[in-house]
């Protein structure tokens, strides 16, 4: 079946069977591989994109199911002001070890920021216990939301 | 990109100073808008790690690449999968090149045994925390190598004496500092002269460093936030296909059926391979294949190891621990000593199976043609990679060529070349590159596990009680009598003892012996953290025992005991002093504490622990204080001890790979547990900084928390952990 996807502002055509997950068609099909494959089961969080502004997981988003909803991946996150400031701060305290899981991290830490711009421990735990870092960075990226957040 | 700085001329030392700094910043100005501005803001600054190889015109060793243009290329010989030697070791050869981080990219090493090994691991392994401790020497003497060819090569075109000039940010001045070449410009006469040996040049005072021991920012940090970082899962080639794997659920066995029709009739699929040991169902994309896969419904014949069982399996070590081993240490009589003692202590401690569920899952690309091979993977051991597949196919090893990857985490697992192989194999009936990609089931039934252990140890004390002996049995399997057989001598597996044998405590009566016990119907090797993940919690919960018996503080006891060792000794009392030891803590609160020398580095940590009444653990506090020498990066010593300290704490509280009937009962991250943000402790870390080499880090903080976390619960209930991971049934309160 044939899907249109507008993916970070601009259309794609896809012809997948609709049950295919979203990651990948993102990856596999259209060759945006910023968004990882974690765990197929939406355990992990690695898979993070943003449907119309929401962290979805995307191994377990069916192409079919994600009709005319703006998709937003981390290679375009930067260009909201959220994930911009989520990116500089990433940078400024050196969140990233393997960095593997960072763009799921990212995705979710953004989308945190815009529905709740100063984010308490709670919130920010609540936003980001579905995204798992093996690497053990989880300090640093609670303060990192914080300096984004200028918390 | 601008790399104009390393090929202009014309200008003073300040002015390309201030024009770097300004092309620096430049990317960064975009950040200071971040708030005031709803506009795009973030640009990101440039890759520092490239994927293609690059040649020099001025590559005095295999470390250096430079061109008339272009950035300075720094080929890092060991992998970078989050531990942060890309930044430590470009570091070690831009302090001496003269060259800052942001006037270098970074290539990826091929396998290349002469120029790349790992001095200390002898091959060329990333492991061990072994990189910085290798390389520390060669890299800063490749570097000043290079700077001594590019000063030599300016101060022949200005006539001057090389020894009046010097080099600072990849431009060489004269006497004066009014001339001035770029590395560039020098490239291709520096690329005429002789080499010098590199023991012959000389290297820096420490105190005259610029770079090294500072916090320099991670190169790989701007590639890792918006999704450019190149992992081997994210290979693309023209007309590659992606093929879902499925593996014998039970080791040795193979696909007794396979429906093909139906995996074919779903849509983009293009074949299924059928190796026996695997079914691979190759399709356009991984959606696909793996829809084919599910179609494809394969029953299994299992084979000999359908009845294995983790049961049988701790059993067997039972047994065959109360045989003698081989003998790794016999100080004095232990035996004797412990007959004669005032008190006598004995003990069982047991630590599971575990797998490294590393984020990126298992996954390899092969295009595999009659006469060559080509492999993108991201792997710990290119070099035995490249051995194995040669002598799979049947090829020489040149025509094999391996590139590597960033690696979406290794902690061990990608020191074995096993995933590799079953993509060759399978890629061996593919026309053209193909992806073999694991599912994550697939990546925690099919690892290649952490060895359970069954240590059985004795000790005994003096009416002071003083230790006046210590006996310690180590059985499980040995991974290096599979991996390096030709460092085991006589049976004797010297990681399986490291940190049991050589004790960094004073102790007059000592015997180690090593029982060399196989599982069936499981594949063991290196965890992260190594012998010592294993041999630490023991040795660290046996010597508490002996405190708790001589009614004696824990640190106080060790101190005693590590009167001799002062490196030791000074890690032990700063974490214990920053951890607060010894103030009032509320009920059931307690703290544990641990001390390890290994790795070429001293360490102690402190955990402070509640045990709630039904028995649940919260780690609330880890310090943890290390000496490791000089210091190449403080941050990154910092990341390791915070991101390491997790990585052991996941297993202590939530690790074991447990078997039934032949299979691997986990299978994803929802029986398989890893600490999530709303769990973990904050880890403090305190570094002693010294003039002695540098030891690792990695591994350090991994290997030292389970005894300071079951300590602190013995601290808090009064119950002692013996066998990891911590149970919380035990811990309920009556």
């Amino acid at each position: 079946m044939a899907f249109t996807l507008k993916i970070n502002g601009t259309p794609h055509e896809v012809d997948v069977d609709g049950d295919i997950p979203l990651l990948w068609v993102l990856r596999d099909v259209l060759g945006m591989t910023g968004t990882k494959f974690g765990c197929g089961q939406a355990l992990c969080g690695a898979c993070t994109v943003h449907l119309d502004g929401q962290p979805v997981r995307s191994c377990q988003a069916a192409v079919a199911s994600v009709g005319d909803s703006a998709i937003a991946t981390i290679e375009a996150i930067g260009r909201t002001p959220q994930g911009a400031a989520i990116q500089k701060a990433w940078l400024e305290l050196d969140v990233v070890q393997c960095g593997y899981c960072q763009s799921g991290q990212i995705m979710s830490a953004a989308a945190l920021l815009r529905d709740t711009p100063k984010p308490t421990d709670e919130d920010i735990n609540a936003a980001m216990s579905g995204n798992i870092c093996r690497c053990g960075t989880y300090q640093r990226i609670r303060a990192a939301i914080k300096h984004a957040a200028g918390v | 990109m601008d790399w104009r700085l390393l090929t202009e001329s014309g200008a003073d030392e300040a002015a390309v100073s201030r024009r770097t700094f300004l092309q620096g910043t430049g990317l960064l100005l975009g950040f200071a808008l971040t708030g005031a501005s709803t506009e795009p803001v973030f640009a990101a600054p440039v890759s520092r790690v490239i994927d293609d190889e690059v040649t020099g015109t001025f590559a005095p060793n295999g470390f250096i690449r430079i061109n008339p243009t272009g950035p300075v290329t720094l080929v890092i010989p060991m992998i970078e999968m989050g531990q942060g030697v890309y930044t430590s070791l470009s570091m070690l050869l831009a302090e001496e090149l003269e060259v800052r981080l942001d006037q270098i990219q970074i290539q990826h090493a091929p396998p290349n045994h002469a120029l790349y090994v790992n001095s200390i691991i002898g091959i060329q392994n990333t492991g061990g925390s072994a990189s910085v401790r290798a390389f520390w020497t060669p890299l800063r003497q490749a570097g000043a190598v290079g700077r001594n060819l590019l000063i030599a090569a300016a101060a022949k075109r200005w006539n001057v004496d090389p020894a009046t000039c010097r080099a600072r940010g990849g431009v060489v001045f004269d006497a004066s500092g009014a001339k001035h070449l770029g590395y560039g410009e020098l490239a291709d006469a520096a690329a005429t002269l002789p080499v010098p040996p590199a023991a012959s040049v000389k290297l820096k005072d420490p105190k005259d460093f610029t770079l090294v021991g500072t916090r320099a920012k991670r190169v790989d940090s701007p590639i890792k936030v918006d999704g450019r970082a190149h992992f081997g899962i994210d290979t693309r080639l023209p007309g590659m296909a992606i093929a879902a794997v499925a593996i014998s659920p039970v080791l040795g066995g193979k696909a007794k059926t396979v429906d093909e029709k139906a995996a074919l009739a779903v849509k983009g699929v293009r074949q299924v391979v059928n190796i026996g040991e695997a079914v691979a169902v190759v399709a356009d994309h991984m959606g696909a294949a793996q829809k084919g896969l599910r179609a494809a419904d394969i029953t299994w014949d299992h084979g000999p190891n359908g009845k294995v069982s983790s049961a049988d399996i701790v059993r067997q070590l039972e047994e065959k621990s109360k045989q003698p081993g081989v003998v790794a240490r016999n100080d004095g009589d232990a035996g004797k000593a412990i007959a004669n003692a005032a008190q006598r202590l004995e003990a069982v401690y047991q630590v599971p199976f575990l797998a490294h569920a590393a984020m990126e899952p298992m996954n390899c690309t092969v295009h595999m043609r009659k006469d060559r091979c080509d492999i993108w993977v991201g792997t710990q051991a290119p070099e035995i990679t490249q051995l194995q597949v040669a002598d799979l196919i049947g090829l020489p090893k040149e025509t094999i060529r391996i590139n590597n990857h960033l690696i979406g985490g290794g902690f061990g697992r990608r020191l074995e070349p096993d995933g590799t192989i079953l993509a060759v194999k399978i890629a061996r009936h593919v026309d053209g590159p193909v992806k073999v990609m694991w599912s994550r089931e697939e990546d925690i039934q099919h690892d290649m596990y952490r060895p359970y252990y069954l240590d059985r140890l004795s000790a005994g004390l003096d009416a002071a009680g003083r230790p006046v002996a210590w006996t310690h049995r180590i059985a499980g399997s040995s991974i290096m009598a599979r991996y390096y057989p030709s460092y085991v001598t006589d049976g004797l597996d010297p990681d399986a003892i490291e940190a049991a044998a050589n004790l960094p405590y004073a102790l007059p009566n000592i015997h180690v012996d090593f029982v060399r016990v196989e599982p069936p119907g499981v594949r063991t090797s290196w965890w992260r953290g190594v012998g010592p993940t294993h041999n630490v919690f023991v040795v660290e919960s046996f010597i508490d025992e002996l405190a708790h018996a001589a009614k004696q503080d824990p640190v106080a006891y060790r101190k005693t005991l590590l009167a001799h060792n002062p490196r030791a000794s000074a890690v032990l009392s700063l974490a214990a002093e920053k951890a607060g030891w010894g103030s009032p803590l509320p009920a059931r609160h307690g703290r544990g504490i641990s001390v390890q020398a290994a790795y070429g580095s001293f360490t102690s940590a402190v955990a402070e622990v509640e045990v709630a009444t039904d028995g649940s653990v919260k780690v609330k506090r880890v310090v943890c204080a290390i000496d490791c020498g000089m210091h190449v990066n403080p941050d990154t010593i910092e990341a390791q001890i915070q991101g390491g300290t997790l990585f052991g704490l996941t297993a202590a509280l939530h690790g074991s790979i447990t078997f039934k009937n032949g299979r691997v009962e986990q299978s994803n991250f929802d029986t398989y547990l890893p600490m999530r943000i709303d769990e973990v402790p904050v880890v403090e870390a305190h570094l002693i900084k010294n003039a002695e080499p540098p030891g690792g880090v990695g591994e350090a903080p991994t290997a030292i928390v389970s005894a300071a976390v079951t300590n602190a619960i013995f601290a808090a209930t009064g119950k002692r952990v013996r066998k990891l991971p911590i149970d919380p049934e035990s811990l309920k309160s009556p």
